[in-house]
């Protein structure tokens, strides 16, 4: 396939993005109609919403420090190996000077981050990590630099620098975790190019969501979303609500009725006057909700962060004993400044620098095969932790995609009629309808017609054939849930449906409470759809038609209760809930802002993976506090002997370099 | 011992050159595709610019 108005093209795999520099006038949209041609889905991705570039260069900034480390640390290793293997007198003195002339610039430049980390931490007069690694390097190059000069038998510029190395990995990978996390969930957001039709006098302009003022007139064609809040000027149709509200029956609008962002038209083309725009519209007033909500989540403290409050002063005072307590016991100040030194190299949390994000990087990869992404770095720590799930109903547990469920009980003449005239029209009733009756012989029927927002009329000889409405095909039916009417002259016949249950919601559910976490059910919709729906999943606890502020107080009321909640929803009145939960998971097809508030992004259509990823926390959450456990039990027995002034840079570079691949090898081990 | 004067520059010599050709590498974005440039590779046509 060629085109000519395309200059150059690279597809990169590993992000599955194009780039293409156009030579002539190109609309996205011509590019992903010739890709579908050739059985490629594309979409196109606003590039303002995406920084690639900068996360791409801290990378890069990140792996050349590791580089350097370690190519610093193996030559300084091998000179070690020969000073340790009984190199004496000047051979020795003079390796110790070649190894001080590569890890001091090397250090000055790898150690950097460690460096701005601690200096930005004691500048407020606080403990970090970081502190006690920039307070060993530093000591250890001092100390190390003074008995070469004295020509002394130990030197730790091989320590120094495997320190640096070792931690630059933990950070690196880290960082790799959360930039791939990050720039998926950029690319997320910028799915949604966010551009509305303006009518100004009879042209329609093509305009930002940004640039709407109020007073503006915008169409909003069939399936496209309401970007303002307003009122129709002309047109009828019927407006999707489920991610506002919940609800699954669709709303039926005319002139003059009031519509919300966020809503998705469905039917007939709508003009509408703006009202409020951008911050103003109810879809953005939510967010001061949600605001609340989030303060309470801010109290957590990762694992990583608990470790380090402990470590870091421990560490700081342990050292500064052993430095007294040789000052006083030996009064040599070279004596005590070697086993200080020494202490803070053993005790350095190499292998806790890895504990964390070795494991997370792990999980986070094997969960994102399976169709989940991990937003935010304590997320699994968190999802650990849950044990109750509440559960929305509309686009989370069900598909939000209505299911004819009486097909087989309508007569034949029934069925084709409304074949014929459910073909005609987009609306998703109609297309559950040609679905269930993809088998059926369409009838003959003339003059098809769409009545937007009522249903679509026919004519079959001489007899008008509606299908629409309850109300305005044929008598309101009394009947719960959704239905819509055929009408054959006189005679009616009621469609009615469900909203289909999501793929693996039953196994989720089920795998869920067997794994004993209480599941609770929470909806907007009515108490009929609700109960069938939770009776179907075999949920319990059960609560319909709730409001935003509802649903949100529940979980708080939960979270007072010493509950640890999971939230999965995906509406705008899930938003606040999901902000308030501990942890939170949305599916890619919710609403912008929902996913933005949940920790968790579902990619795929199956549920069931919920149970995997509940599964896959915990044991990452185990192989977490076993490697603290690894890190420790190194720590207690090289730590006795640093202190006794035993400790070798030998033993110390067997210490460090053990530990830490145990840990890394113990995450792996992540299922 | 003489022998250490050759032996220890020719060690961070070589050193050295594993050094600068990752950073080469780095620098030239050979690790930004790792997926799409080992398909690539076995691509008989050129990936860097179009066919002639």
């Amino acid at each position: 396939m060629q085109r000519d108005d395309v200059a150059t093209a690279r597809v990169n795999l590993t992000l599955k993005r194009a780039y293409v520099t156009p030579s002539g006038d190109v609309a996205p949209s011509d590019l992903i109609g010739t890709l579908a041609r050739v059985g490629v889905l594309a979409h196109e991705l606003d590039p303002t919403a995406i920084q690639v570039t900068e996360s791409q260069a801290a990378g890069r900034a990140l792996l050349t420090r590791l580089a350097v480390a370690g190519f610093a640390a193996m030559n300084v290793m091998l000179l070690s190996v020969a000073v340790w293997s009984g190199a004496t007198d000047a051979t020795r003195d003079l390796f110790h000077w070649i190894s001080a002339a590569i890890a001091l610039p090397a250090t000055a430049y790898v150690g950097q981050p460690f460096f701005a980390g601690a200096w930005s931490a004691l500048r407020v007069r606080r403990l970090n990590m970081d502190v006690p690694i920039a307070l060993a390097i530093v000591l250890a190059l001092g100390t190390s630099l003074w008995e070469t000069a004295l020509s002394g038998r130990h030197a730790y510029f091989d320590a120094a620098l495997t320190l640096c190395f070792f931690l630059l990995a933990g950070r690196y990978l880290d960082f790799r975790t959360r930039a791939a996390a990050r720039s998926a969930a950029e690319e997320l957001t910028a799915l949604e190019v966010p551009r509305a039709l303006r009518l100004e006098g009879d042209n329609q302009i093509e305009t930002p969501v940004g640039d709407l003022c109020v007073g503006d007139r915008v169409i909003v064609t069939p399936g496209g979303r309401i970007p303002i809040d307003g009122v129709v000027e002309t047109g009828t149709s019927e407006l999707d609500r489920s991610l506002l509200t919940g609800e699954t029956m669709p709303m039926h609008v005319a002139a003059g009725g009031w519509v919300s962002a966020g809503e998705v038209n469905l039917t007939g083309p709508l003009v509408i006057e703006a009202t409020a725009v951008g911050q103003d519209t109810s879809l953005h007033r939510m967010a001061d909700l949600v605001a609340v909500a989030e303060a309470g989540r801010a109290n957590y403290t990762p694992l990583a962060d608990k470790a380090a409050s402990l470590y870091a002063p421990g560490v700081h005072i342990l050292a500064a004993l052993s430095f007294v307590g040789w000052y006083l016991w030996a009064g040599d100040l070279r004596v005590a400044l070697n086993i200080a030194a020494a202490v803070l190299i053993i005790t350095c949390p190499c292998a806790l620098g890895l504990a964390v994000p070795a494991v997370t990087t792990t999980a986070a990869g094997r969960l994102f095969r399976k169709g989940l992404l991990i937003k935010n770095g304590t997320a699994l720590e968190r999802l650990a932790a849950a044990d109750t799930v509440v559960f929305d109903k509309t686009g989370t547990l069900t598909a939000g995609k209505p299911e004819l469920t009486n097909w087989s009980q309508l007569p034949k003449n029934a069925q084709s009629v409304a074949v014929a005239l459910a073909r005609a029209s987009t609306h998703p009733l109609s297309r559950a309808i040609s679905e269930a009756g993809q088998d059926a012989e369409p009838a003959h029927v003339e003059g098809l017609k769409e009545a937007p927002g009522f249903g679509t009329e026919a004519v079959m000889n001489g007899v008008t054939l509606r299908l629409g409405r309850p109300g305005w095909a044929g008598p309101h039916a009394a009947s719960e849930g959704l239905s819509s009417i055929l009408s054959i002259g006189e005679e009616t016949y009621a469609f009615r449906f469900t909203d289909a249950l999501r793929p693996g919601a039953v196994e989720a559910v089920e795998r869920l409470q067997a794994a004993g976490l209480g599941v609770i059910l929470l909806s907007g919709d009515n108490a009929a759809s609700v109960a069938h729906i939770a009776k179907e999943l075999g949920i319990e606890d059960w609560h319909a038609t709730c409001l935003p502020e509802d649903k949100a107080n529940q979980v708080a009321v939960l979270a007072e209760a010493g509950q640890k909640v999971l939230m999965v929803g995906d509406g705008l009145n899930d938003t606040a809930a999901l902000a308030g939960a501990h942890v939170s998971v949305s599916p890619a097809s919710a609403l912008d802002a929902a996913r933005v508030a949940s920790d968790i992004v579902l990619l795929g259509q199956d549920l069931s993976v919920l149970a995997d990823a509940l599964a896959t926390a915990r044991s990452a959450k185990a192989r977490i506090s076993e490697n603290f456990s690894i890190a420790t039990l190194y720590n207690i027995v090289a730590v006795p002997l640093a202190i006794a002034g035993l400790a070798t840079p030998l033993i110390a570079a067997l210490a460090m370099s053990s530990s830490s691949i145990t840990v890394s090898l113990n995450a792996l081990r992540v299922r | 011992m003489e022998v250490l004067v050759y032996l220890i520059p020719i060690s961070l010599f070589l050193g050295g050159i594993g050094l600068v050709g990752f950073l080469y590498t780095l620098r030239s974005r050979q690790y930004d595709d790792p997926e799409g440039d080992s398909r690539r590779i076995l691509d008989e046509t050129w990936d860097d610019q179009p066919k002639p």
